[in-house]
């Protein structure tokens, strides 16, 4: 305890002249360049070199609204390939700007991917790829990607790092099934809300109060709620299944109107209550963040909290508030697991989804926006990884598999562009 | 100073006592909630209530004492042979050893500041190095153990160091590059143990082929007993751990970069450089514990080769406080664990194991929570605190 | 409204911080809290915002007691505070960070930001009070007396009616700070009363009306503006001071350190040193002076290879050391003092023993080729912690135990144990108190009397023309003027807020 205040993140540190923007100047736009060039000549070469004869095939639709799209293989996938190349030089020449950038590196991947499944279409076991299929257990496996990021975003924007999201998500699936069972799907629905909640008191309580590492602290929940639901598992359910595992699944629910949509209405409009929930948490976890007062005091909070308490704002209780409704949100997405999708649980049902989730929030760079798109992405890669395994069995699925882990390594090693958490992230706040 | 230190020491030992004390409480109510008899008995306990506190106590006593007799000694076997006497024992030395290893590696990061939970993948890229050189080359006796020793460590050291490197290089947290690495080392394994002159045709499973007895650790109690060389090779990492950190240069430059990277810094100490020797020596750490488990505890290379060592070494290193002894402790204890919970699971589920062992590191990494359970006002200003930093820091 | 502070007294363990304060402030008045650092000032006052509560005592508002559960009342009752390092976040616009705290809603459950009332209250206060800021930039964009302007305002719209300024002018330039001045005399009129912290005699003379002064967490005596420099400093620090640093004339000899066309850029692009060129030959203290943040500290780092010099070179001796490491520079004879000793002087949780070889661990005769020499370590570490007077009870005690004092001996000690050529030391007495100061400047004459060539970088005028023989003046990355030691305080002052002699303002 001393007098003399310890020099802190707030020393200023100004001269402000001169300032260069990095981002649409030098290396990094020439990086940029460089990767989609890249992928342009992987589509151009690679693919459009080797793409056999005949028409890609590209299911979409479902039901009897379901069509094939038909074209020459070389014709789409040459053509994208150029489309990539000439964006690629644009990127060289001029640059885009700081805005469009995560927008056309998007439109880059979507190119890339339709040439690729356009090649897939012609060299594969079926003639069609089923686009449609493909993109349904995308959203299935995005879902509690999506929920899991966004569990992450909550807790570490109030300044609490959450790498327990695996172990909240597990504590969800187990006792959306128990419940469930006992209860009915709806009651499960609530107890995995609640079981990832009860985590994420755990979690707040040893990182605020305790000032536990919250890295470590994070680790051990995970092993602690690995042992606690495969204890119960095997103490309960793996012994009468019917009396303790067997919850009904949500029923999907059509959304009247929209899920008539071609294309989109059954892909995003006809599903189960957690899939709707999500959207919801999607643009609640947005709009609170960013328009409303809690939202300004949760970043405040996590970028500064001397600052925020000298204004009045309790900084402990606001974290603890974030830490519980964020493992909440992940309690959710691990009911999916069971009550959403596969009805029973089983031990480590959720088999480091929420890991990938965590790196969705670094990916994203802890904005909601950004960990939605990189949890899509991840279970779109996910999808397409299990799709192509049945299509080309001799493609090195594993290998492929790997992707978006070192999509998120070359993420965080600032290859395109910095990644920077909240300020005080992980930090414990005690006051003075 | 004398004082002061020896108070600490005993500050720290009764925290880690309480600890265990709540922990084993804690699972016991598990335990009874778990048995069918004690929740039957719990169904009229306003009748009957010592039913309840009797099956739970039997059920209680039941499992602690078979995880006793797994671990430890069992007085009803011990007639049979060395297998009888010494199994329970063999079997813990046999989990602990790659804890102990791998407990160091963590151990080690920790100190220089870094928290390697890249264990698995380290674990992996090991085991796939050293089962290759095992089962692929064909090498006279001793030259063949020992090229795959180094070729398993030297792996281990790669896949942490790479960690180290971007740490290095572009700042990347190692927290972050770790978990990708080890899900990038499982899927690299997973398409090895497809690919031809990896996978074992004959099988047909994901398995590769077995390593040449020359290759392998020997046993050291017979071969009834799982027990082998990777055990002796822990406690010489152990040793050569704390002659690093106590007496060596390096350790004094990792352990200052540790404490503050900036202040090294100033003083002339290459930080970069530091950041990528910790991860290749935490790397190295857990190869020695990928080597023990392909060419010690498994024969074949596996998916699971790993056996979950890379999480249970940081349970390890926290609770052994990242010093040499207190980790070889803590992976003996843990290891026991693990040994006794085949014989435990007749009691209940093997999971308790898991329970426990996150339990007294969850309340270890927490003295100021079992400070509050058992109202222990707190010497001096340890808050435990000291390693608390953020993904900038 | 009128604020009495009654018997407030406040301890940290053992340490008095605040023994019994009494202090009345009243509306329309500029009281200045006059102490030396360390002498509980800070804490009194973060006392009286509901930082800290305190161990006795009371806070009395127009004759009325309260009590302070935390900032949020202190607040509420009329009381705003500027802190020393700012309460800012440096993501947020100027207008969020105002906001923050007592957010305009337009209601909803969730609390939906009105941002286009809080833009209209910021700007009507910024208004009325002439106090200009960019409401919808970013806070970490702005020079830092404008961030000041941004705590001011943040105080003001929430109705302050007492405001505290703490040191505020310890980052300014001295024409950011007769700015400052005036604002606190438009606050004055129009009724705030200013209980303004600091250490600094000449802005106390120049603006407060009432003085009390502290020291050791004690009221020690209080004053009028009228009094003199000598009789305020000799309240404050509780003896006669000797303002002068006794010294011999310089005797330059060769030729040490050669900086020509030196230009570092950080980071984020910005060129925070600008084509720097200056000469230190043996025997001579060379000051850097100039307002905190103006390249003085990326300057020395440069010098000893912690920051990368983008163009230009750095001569040692003649050597090119430019591209050296840190490592090599230190071992061609520099010594180095860092002006943030806690974050980069010391390894707090290392011993004093470790700390005095933090930069010779490696070299014999403390370390063989892999290994260290412990006893010799310990040997060495008894030695200088007798020749420095370091107050410790065990060499084997962690650094963190040592008052900030002590801790800046084992830095000096640490680098003082071989022979230097170049001495190269930063802010060496900041936080310091008097007797340690004294200890601290002689030993830097007592190192060029050695004829090493010493570079001093300071903020303190005071420091700067006591100890220099010559003195470079850092303006935005340059040193915009080179004056002899002799120099008037004013033309120094002139030079840090960046105006050339004899024209106006530098752009």
């Amino acid at each position: 305890m001393t007098i003399i205040e310890a020099p802190d993140q707030g020393e200023p540190d100004v001269v402000v002249h001169g300032v260069l923007d990095t981002s649409h100047s030098g290396p990094t736009r020439l990086v940029r360049a460089a990767v989609y060039g890249a992928v342009g000549l992987i589509a151009l070469l690679a693919l459009g070199l080797t793409v056999g004869a005949g028409q890609a095939r590209l299911g979409i639709g479902s039901g009897s609204d379901a069509h094939v799209l038909a074209l020459s293989g070389k014709v789409v996938v040459l053509t994208l390939g150029a489309v990539i190349l000439a964006l690629a030089g644009y990127q060289a020449w001029q640059g885009f700007g700081r805005r469009a950038t995560p927008y056309v590196a998007g439109v880059v991947a979507l190119l890339f991917l339709v040439a690729f499944l356009a090649w897939v279409s012609l060299h594969g076991i079926k003639a069609t790829v089923d686009v449609q299929g493909l993109l349904q257990n995308a959203i299935g496996l995005s879902v509690p990607l999506v929920l899991g990021a966004m569990a992450g975003v909550m807790c570490e924007r109030s300044g609490v790092i959450n790498v327990a999201i695996e172990g909240q998500m597990l504590a969800g699936a187990w006792a959306a099934a128990f419940v469930g069972t006992l209860a009915g799907s709806w009651f499960g629905l609530v107890g995995g809300v609640a079981a990832g909640a009860v985590m994420g008191l755990l979690l707040a309580l040893f990182a605020i109060k305790f000032m536990v590492n919250q890295v470590v602290l994070g680790v051990v929940l995970n092993v602690l709620a690995a042992g606690l639901t495969g204890f119960f598992f095997d103490a309960f359910m793996a012994n009468d299944a019917t009396r303790y595992n067997q919850p009904d699944l949500l029923r999907e629910w059509d959304v009247p109107g929209l899920s008539h949509i071609p294309f989109l209405g059954p892909l995003l409009f006809s599903a189960n209550a957690v899939v709707y929930l999500t959207y919801v948490v999607i643009i609640a976890v947005d709009v609170i963040l960013f328009r409303t007062r809690w939202g300004l005091r949760t970043r405040a909070v996590g970028e500064h909290p001397r600052a925020a308490d000298t204004v009045g704002i309790r900084v402990l209780a606001l974290r603890y508030r974030n830490v519980l409704v964020g493992s909440a949100i992940a309690g959710l997405g691990g009911a999916y697991f069971t009550i959403g999708s596969v009805g029973a649980f089983s031990k480590n049902i959720t088999s480091g989804n929420g890991f990938i989730a965590l790196a969705a929030v670094i990916f994203g760079r802890w904005s909601p926006r950004g960990a939605t798109a990189a949890a899509l992405l991840f279970g779109f890669a996910s999808a397409l990884n299990t799709r192509l395994s049945i299509l080309l069995p001799s493609a090195p699925t594993d290998l492929l598999a790997m992707l978006p882990y070192v999509a998120t390594i070359v993420a965080v090693a600032g290859l395109v562009g910095k990644v920077r958490a909240p300020g005080a992230d992980g930090e414990p706040y005690v006051k003075q | 100073m004398r004082l002061r230190t020896s108070r600490q020491t005993w500050d720290s030992l009764l925290i880690t006592v309480l600890a265990f004390i709540t922990a084993l409480v804690i699972s016991a109510i598990l335990i009874a909630i778990a048995d069918d008899r004690t929740r039957s008995a719990a169904g009229y306990f306003f009748q009957y209530p010592q039913d309840t506190f009797t099956y739970a106590g039997q059920a209680i006593g039941n499992t602690y004492r078979a995880l006793f007799e797994g671990a430890i000694f069992n007085p009803r076997t011990a007639g049979n042979g060395t297998a009888g006497t010494l199994g329970p024992i063999s079997e813990t030395l046999t989990y602990a050893t790659p804890l102990i290893a791998g407990g160091l590696g963590v151990g080690l990061a920790f100190r220089a500041g870094l928290f390697n939970i890249g264990g698995q993948g380290q674990i992996l890229a090991a085991a796939i190095c050293a089962g290759y050189v095992g089962f692929h080359w064909h090498l006279p006796v001793v030259l063949h153990l020992v090229v795959a020793i180094v070729a398993g460590i030297l792996g281990g050291a790669l896949w942490g160091g790479i960690t180290g490197w971007l740490k290095a290089r572009t700042g990347a947290h190692e927290v972050i590059t770790t978990i990708m690495l080890n899900y990038v080392a499982l899927n690299l394994l997973n398409y090895l143990l497809k690919v031809k002159g990896f996978q074992n045709s004959a099988s047909g499973q994901a398995i590769s082929f077995p390593v040449d007895h020359n290759a392998q650790l020997p046993l050291l109690l017979g071969s009834g007993l799982r027990v082998h060389l990777g055990i002796v090779l822990s406690v010489l990492a152990a040793v050569f751990f704390w002659w690093l950190m106590k007496y060596s240069r390096l350790g004094f430059r990792l352990r200052a970069v540790g404490a503050n990277p900036l202040a090294a810094k100033t003083a002339g100490m290459n930080v970069e450089r530091s950041y990528l020797a910790v991860m290749l020596l935490s790397g190295a750490f857990f190869g020695l514990a990928g080597v023990s488990q392909i060419l010690g505890t498994n024969d074949a290379l596996t998916n699971d080769v790993d056996a979950g060592v890379g999480f249970d070494a940081i349970t390890v290193a926290l609770l052994g406080r990242a010093n040499p002894v207190g980790t070889v402790v803590a992976g003996l204890l843990f290891g026991a664990l693990h040994a006794g919970s085949a014989n435990m699971q007749q009691y209940t589920p093997i999971d308790l194991v898991q329970v426990v062992q996150g339990l007294i590191v969850l309340f270890i990494a927490a003295p100021a929570a079992i400070r509050a359970i058992f109202r222990i006002k707190a010497r001096g200003a340890s808050t435990g605190a000291e390693l608390a930093k953020g993904w900038n820091g | 409204m009128r604020l009495e502070l009654r018997g407030i007294t406040k301890r940290f363990g053992s340490l008095t911080a605040n023994d019994h304060i009494d202090l009345v402030v009243e509306p329309g008045e500029i009281h200045a809290l006059l102490g030396e650092n360390g002498a509980g000032k800070s804490t009194l006052m973060n006392v009286l915002y509901g930082l800290y509560q305190p161990d006795e005592g009371e806070i009395l508002l127009d004759g009325e007691p309260v009590t302070f559960a935390g900032p949020g009342d202190a607040m509420a009752a009329g009381i705003g505070m500027v802190h020393q390092h700012f309460m800012l976040i440096p993501v947020f616009t100027v207008a969020e960070n105002i906001e923050l705290g007592h957010e305009r809603v337009r209601g909803g459950l969730l609390g939906f930001l009105d941002r286009r009332r809080a833009r209209a209250a910021v700007e009507e206060v910024s208004q009325r009070y002439g106090l200009h800021v960019p409401v919808d930039a970013l806070v970490q964009d702005l020079p830092v007396g404008v961030q000041q302007r941004v705590e001011i305002l943040k105080a003001l719209v929430r109705d302050a009616r007492v405001l505290i300024l703490d040191e505020p002018s310890a980052v300014l330039t001295p024409q950011e700070t007769d700015d400052l001045m005036e604002i606190m005399r438009a606050l004055k009129e129009a009724g705030t009363a200013i209980v303004f912290i600091t250490h600094k005699l000449r802005e106390v003379r120049a603006v407060a009306d009432k003085i009390t002064v502290i020291r050791r967490g004690r009221v020690v005596g209080t004053a009028t503006p009228d009094a003199s420099t000598n009789e305020l400093a000799s309240l404050m620090v509780g003896r006669p001071v000797q303002l002068n640093i006794a010294k011999d004339p310089a005797d330059p000899g060769d030729e040490v350190l050669a900086a020509e066309d030196v230009r570092v850029v950080d980071e984020v692009g910005t060129v925070v040193v600008d084509q720097v060129s200056f000469a230190v030959r043996a025997g001579e203290i060379y000051a850097l002076a100039g307002v905190q943040g103006n390249g003085q500290t990326e300057l020395t780092e440069a010098l000893v290879g912690l920051q990368p010099v983008q163009s230009g070179t750095v001569t040692i001796e003649g050597t090119d050391v430019t591209r050296a490491t840190t490592d090599d520079i230190l071992g061609m004879g520099v010594g180095y003092v860092p002006e943030d000793r806690l974050e980069d002087g010391l390894v707090s949780s290392f011993t004093v023993a470790e700390n005095l070889v933090l930069d010779l661990y490696d070299q014999p005769p403390y370390a063989g080729r892999l290994n260290l020499d412990l006893g010799v370590i310990r040997t060495n570490a008894e030695q200088r912690v007798e020749e420095f007077d370091v107050r410790t009870s065990s060499v084997d005690h962690a650094a963190s135990t040592l008052s900030g004092g002590n801790q800046q001996k084992v830095v000096l000690a640490r680098e003082l144990s071989r022979p230097l050529k170049l001495f190269i030391v930063a802010q060496p007495t900041r936080g310091l108190d008097v007797g340690s100061m004294e200890f601290v400047h002689a030993r830097i004459v007592q190192e060029r009397d050695n004829g090493a060539a010493v570079v001093l970088v300071s903020s303190e005028l005071d420091e700067v023309m006591g100890l220099a023989d010559r003195i470079g003046v850092m303006y935005r990355g340059k040193i915009i003027g080179e004056v002899p030691a002799g120099t008037s305080a004013e033309e120094i002052g002139m030079l840090m807020a960046g105006t050339l002699p004899g024209t106006e303002a530098a752009s």
